[in-house]
């Protein structure tokens, strides 16, 4: 595999600048931080770029490799085509500070106006006691390296500087879903927060920041996902409204999605397969209801109204808006008629099959 | 004056130097006193070196086995140090370090639990109980995210309180420290630049803690990152601080070896504590045979009983590839030589035969993802090629075990985490670096407070000296005849790599002492191309002066230290020499050479020495202190009889 390699990067600052051609040494088993360091060491020694660790750890290198945010000390040569040019460019979301490296101060803002732990009052230093199972699931936000890729994929700031004020991003997300799931914070309203002032709304699940996370946190699925469900809980939405009006089994009216646990299962026909709307909520009798038939308590993608402004109105109109017409008041990510396998309903006989 | 005046100024009561877990302690600290505070960091926030601690962070709390404590803690401390450490920063350290861990959980820490749903812990090389409190094997991760949310939380406080995040506690990143400005002996302010704009930045203070970190970038083969160039290092010797133990530095026995471009990457130590074995060519698990008499008594001599502990650590004896990091890098070094090592120029490090897959990825899941990411190696299915890595460095400032305050002729300079020296002695083990980055940036932050409070009049920065620190650090982009940065860097790492590694001879070290003196002249002579704005070349050139003094350092205690000890083998005398357990190399600048000087170790206090076998100390000691010891021993059982 050794051999010339052509690489395209961007060279420029603020001012602008364009990307330019390099051929370089690259050899068996390298990552494209080392080949940056390559052509550091020979043809473009102020060639900036940012990295620390070289192993994943620190988040520091993230970068546009043709066209996709990624970790360049993770991104393995071998990946692409012997003959392939790579093009390496910085972050696009933020604004360019030289060559690769990007002001990513945005970040550091939104992680400064995101509300603290609040510790318990009356627990003692070295008297804190919590489950295993009950601090994976914030574990496994707290796994994030702030590498910021998945800001920079997110298409609500990504091309619209204009939404930057209003929305904090998926890492500030999953920080208020960490702090929300923390089995002693003391502070309760996490989710309003992230609904209220850190724009969640604006979120319509498009699940591009999971997909780019080079720690393979489930951005939507296991954040975002549920402060949405437990948000709308306490509002008015549409579907979970539906949802409890088409049906109500016995003895356990539904109003809500995810606080009351224990509603009956409605064993249906078996799809067996691995597919669940469970949405990875670690809750394992849920996924296996929801393997077995209709969950009513599965983590479904719902729908969000967007949030609305100050005058009770949508805060787009449509000479800004990217397309005609209003956003659906049900959430941009709903189409109607809904899929079948969305709607919570059961056959009243299919109980009396098995 | 005309360059100086458009210097940006900052007014702090303490600056730190450093944003690790050392760094972002003290600052807490520091502003908890009410101090205002300023952090600096050479890259981001929350991407300092800390970030890619993986074990665990050393305490006794006993959670796991009960029978922990901090006696037992400071025992393996000072074994693991070969009993060079300054036994007060080991008592201080084993004393104060779970009360740091459970104050990070009030801060919002996750760590791993037991079942009864306190910190778990786990084992690792040198401690005899589980002792690592852990999040996987992410936990410098953990630990420097959670303190860098206190400090967020800190500052909305402040924001509340004054309108202002900024108010008392200021985070500058990617700015680098260049000088250290003094008023006399005392400590003034900090003179540096923002990476970002080239542009220069002047702090005014009376109290810097320097938390820099260390030196492995001299190093072809290192875990560490670019920003571990020695600057603090470097910063408190031209301050006029002491530098001690800077002949020993630690090579992590597993890095990772293949391919090549991850060379150097380290594979934590976890994998052997949950079941790794190490196994050279023949398929032959030979840490058995290099087990040091020291040793002897606390380690298997069989393959059974070294599973059995796993199970069942009461009644059966720890398996050898848990020994102390030295001894397991020499015995991979000595296999490799003996031409049964790996194709790439290592060992085989084994889990995938010892544990389920499914096991593997839980226990050790950023592991299992760096190796398949970086390596393409599954490895729940073949085993890892390893060898040494540079890692640590045991050496560092002379401190004040007590308020990390440096010694020399400075004032109002403080010191801790790895800058900082005396700890660990001749060998760290490891866990216990996070651990002494929380007691000790505690303590350093907290007494740079009070030195600040304590002061009548604040030092004053000499225009003069802010002038010629300009000039330094312009001169490199000036230039256009010297060497390429990355050119010279890599000509010094092949000097120390090559000459002053693991194994080390006279005359190889003498070799590379003249070496270093060539280096230093072209160093001297250095030009980078490009800008002011975010110029790797131009800062690497500025951090290459830093990195050759400490190598230098090094090279001159590794010459002087005549046995073996710890982070520190010589061929020429493979033996440890009690006489030399009682010696401190320090090293001091005289104008800008290295001067060494031999300083007597502090003597343990009684009840401390005597949580000793006398037979151990006999390993360790002179005939003269073992006289003192039994002596002791002695005036004891007679106070007991009385
Ligand atoms: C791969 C790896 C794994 C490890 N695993 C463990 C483990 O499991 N357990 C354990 O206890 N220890 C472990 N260690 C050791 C431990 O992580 C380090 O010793 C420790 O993190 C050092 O922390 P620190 O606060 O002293 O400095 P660092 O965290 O290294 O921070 C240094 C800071 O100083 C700043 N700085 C440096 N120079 C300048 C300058 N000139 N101007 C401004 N800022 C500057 C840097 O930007 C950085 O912010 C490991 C180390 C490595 C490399
Ligand atoms: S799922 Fe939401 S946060 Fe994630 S990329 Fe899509 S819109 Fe952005
Ligand atoms: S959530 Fe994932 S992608 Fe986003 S910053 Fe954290 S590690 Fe990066
Ligand atoms: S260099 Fe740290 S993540 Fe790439």
């Amino acid at each position: 595999m050794s051999g010339k390699r052509q690489f395209r990067i961007w060279r420029g600052d603020e001012s602008g600048g364009d990307l330019q051609d390099y051929m370089v040494e690259v050899n068996e088993g390298e990552v494209v931080l080392d080949v940056i360091h390559r052509l550091q060491a020979t043809d473009a020694p102020d060639l900036a770029c940012r990295w620390n660790c070289k192993a994943g750890k620190c988040g520091s290198c993230s970068m546009e490799i043709n066209g996709k945010p990624r970790l360049g000390c993770m991104t393995r040569m071998s990946t692409f085509g012997d003959d392939e040019t790579v093009t390496v460019t910085p972050l696009r979301t933020f604004p360019v500070i030289r060559d690769l490296v990007t002001d990513v101060s945005f970040n550091y803002e939104k992680a400064r106006e995101t509300p603290a732990f609040a510790p318990p009052a009356d627990v003692a230093p070295g008297d804190y006691r919590m489950q295993q199972v009950d601090v994976e699931r914030s574990q496994e936000f707290r796994k994030c390296i702030e590498c910021f890729l998945c800001q920079t994929v997110c298409h609500v700031i990504r091309d619209h500087e204009e939404n930057k004020q209003a929305f904090s991003g998926p890492r500030y997300f999953i920080r208020a879903a960490e702090l929300d799931m923390h089995p002693l914070d003391a502070r309760t309203d996490r989710k309003e927060y992230a609904q209220a002032e850190q724009g969640l709304g604006f979120c319509n699940i498009t699940k591009c920041c999971t997909e780019v996370c080079p720690e393979h946190i489930k951005i939507t699925d296991n954040g975002i996902i549920p402060m949405k469900e437990r948000v709308v809980d306490r509002r008015y939405d549409p579907l979970v409204w539906l949802g409890s009006k088409i049906f109500r089994r016995g003895e356990t009216p539904q109003t809500s999605v995810t606080t009351a646990r224990q509603g009956s299962a409605t064993p249906g026909s078996a799809r067996g397969g691995v597919h669940s709307h469970a949405g990875g909520s670690h809750d394992s009798r849920a996924e296996t209801q929801a393997q077995s038939g209709v969950n009513w308590h599965r983590e479904v993608p719902h729908p969000t109204a967007p949030a609305v402004d100050d005058r009770g109105k949508l805060p787009l109109t449509e000479l800004t808006f990217d397309r005609a017409a209003a956003p659906s008041p049900f959430g941009d990510d709903v189409t109607f008629p809904l899929p079948p396998e969305h709607l919570n309903f059961a056959h009243p006989e299919q109980d009396n099959k098995h | 004056m005309t360059t100086t005046t458009r210097i940006e100024r900052h007014h702090y009561d303490v600056v730190v130097i450093g944003a690790g877990g050392a760094g972002l302690r003290a600052a807490i600290e520091a502003r908890l006193a009410g101090k205002k505070t300023a952090i600096i960091s050479k890259s981001l926030f929350g991407k300092a070196h800390t970030v890619m601690a993986e074990g665990g962070a050393a305490a006794a709390m006993g959670n796991v086995n009960s029978r922990d404590n901090w006696q037992v803690h400071f025992r393996d401390t000072m074994r693991g140090g070969k009993f060079l450490n300054n036994f007060r920063m080991a008592e201080l350290h084993a004393k104060e370090s779970p009360q740091r861990i459970w104050e990070l959980e009030t801060y919002g820490a996750l760590f791993d639990r037991t079942k009864d749903g306190k910190i778990s812990q786990r084992n690792f090389g040198g401690h005899e109980y589980p002792r690592l409190a852990h999040v996987g094997d992410r936990t410098g991760l953990e630990l420097i995210r959670t303190l860098q949310q206190k400090i967020v939380s800190l500052q909305q406080e402040d924001q509340r309180e004054f309108g202002s995040y900024d108010a008392r506690i200021r985070v500058f990143s990617e700015t680098t420290i260049t000088e250290l400005l003094l008023d006399g002996d005392r400590v003034a302010g900090a003179f540096g630049y923002y990476r970002e704009s080239g542009e220069f930045i002047l702090f005014e203070a009376p109290a810097v803690v320097l938390a820099t970190g260390g030196v492995g970038r001299s190093y072809k083969v290192t875990s560490n990152s670019w920003e571990y160039t020695g600057d603090g290092h470097a910063l408190a010797l031209r301050a006029g601080a002491t530098l001690i133990n800077m002949e020993f530095l630690q090579f992590h026995p597993t890095g990772m070896v293949w391919p090549p471009s991850v060379k150097g990457i380290l594979v934590t130590e976890s994998v052997r504590g949950d079941g790794g074995v190490l196994k050279n060519s023949d398929g032959k698990r030979f840490m058995f045979d290099y087990v040091p008499d020291v040793f002897r008594k606390q380690y298997a001599e069989t393959e059974e009983e070294a599973d059995r502990w796993y199970t069942d650590p009461d009644n059966n004896r720890r398996p050898p590839e848990l020994l102390p990091r030295d001894e397991v890098a020499r015995a991979i070094n000595s296999e490799v030589k003996a031409g049964r090592g790996s194709p790439a120029g290592g060992v085989f490090l084994d889990i995938a035969s010892r544990r389920s897959a499914d096991e593997i990825r839980r226990r050790l899941p950023s592991m299992y993802h760096q190796f398949k990411e970086l390596a393409d190696v599954d490895i729940t299915a073949e085993p890892m090629e390893v060898g040494p890595t540079c890692h640590y460095v045991m050496g560092g400032v002379e401190v004040d075990p007590d308020s990390g305050a440096a010694f020399g002729h400075v004032r109002g300079l403080f010191a801790a985490g790895e800058v900082s020296g005396g700890m660990h002695g001749s060998n760290r083990l490891g866990g216990n670096s996070l651990s002494d980055l929380l007691v000790f940036g505690k303590r350093a932050g907290g007494h740079a407070a009070s030195y600040a409070d304590g002061l009548t009049a604040r030092p004053k920065v000499a225009v003069h000296e802010v002038e010629a620190a300009v000039e330094t650090a312009l001169a490199p982009l000036q230039r256009d005849t010297g060497e390429n940065p990355y050119t010279l860097q890599q000509d010094l790492q092949a000097v120390m790599g090559d000459l002053v590694g693991i194994i080390r001879r006279e005359g190889e070290l003498a070799d590379a002492l003249v070496r270093l003196a060539e280096l230093r002249e072209r160093v001297a002579k250095v030009s980078a191309a490009g800008g002011r704005r975010y110029n790797p070349g131009w800062h690497l050139a500025l951090d290459l002066r830093n990195m050759l003094v400490v190598s230098e350092c090094t090279a001159k205690a590794a010459l002087e230290r005549q046995e073996s000890r710890g982070g520190h083998t010589r061929e020429d005398y493979p033996a440890m020499e009690p006489k030399w357990r009682q010696v401190n190399l320090v090293c001091a600048l005289d104008g800008d050479t290295v001067q060494l000087t031999r300083k007597p170790l502090p003597k343990m206090r009684p009840e401390l020495i005597g949580l000793f076998d006398r037979a151990e100390l006999a390993k360790y000691l002179t005939d003269e202190e073992l006289a003192d010891f039994d002596a002791l021993v002695a005036d004891a059982g007679e106070a007991d009889n009385r």
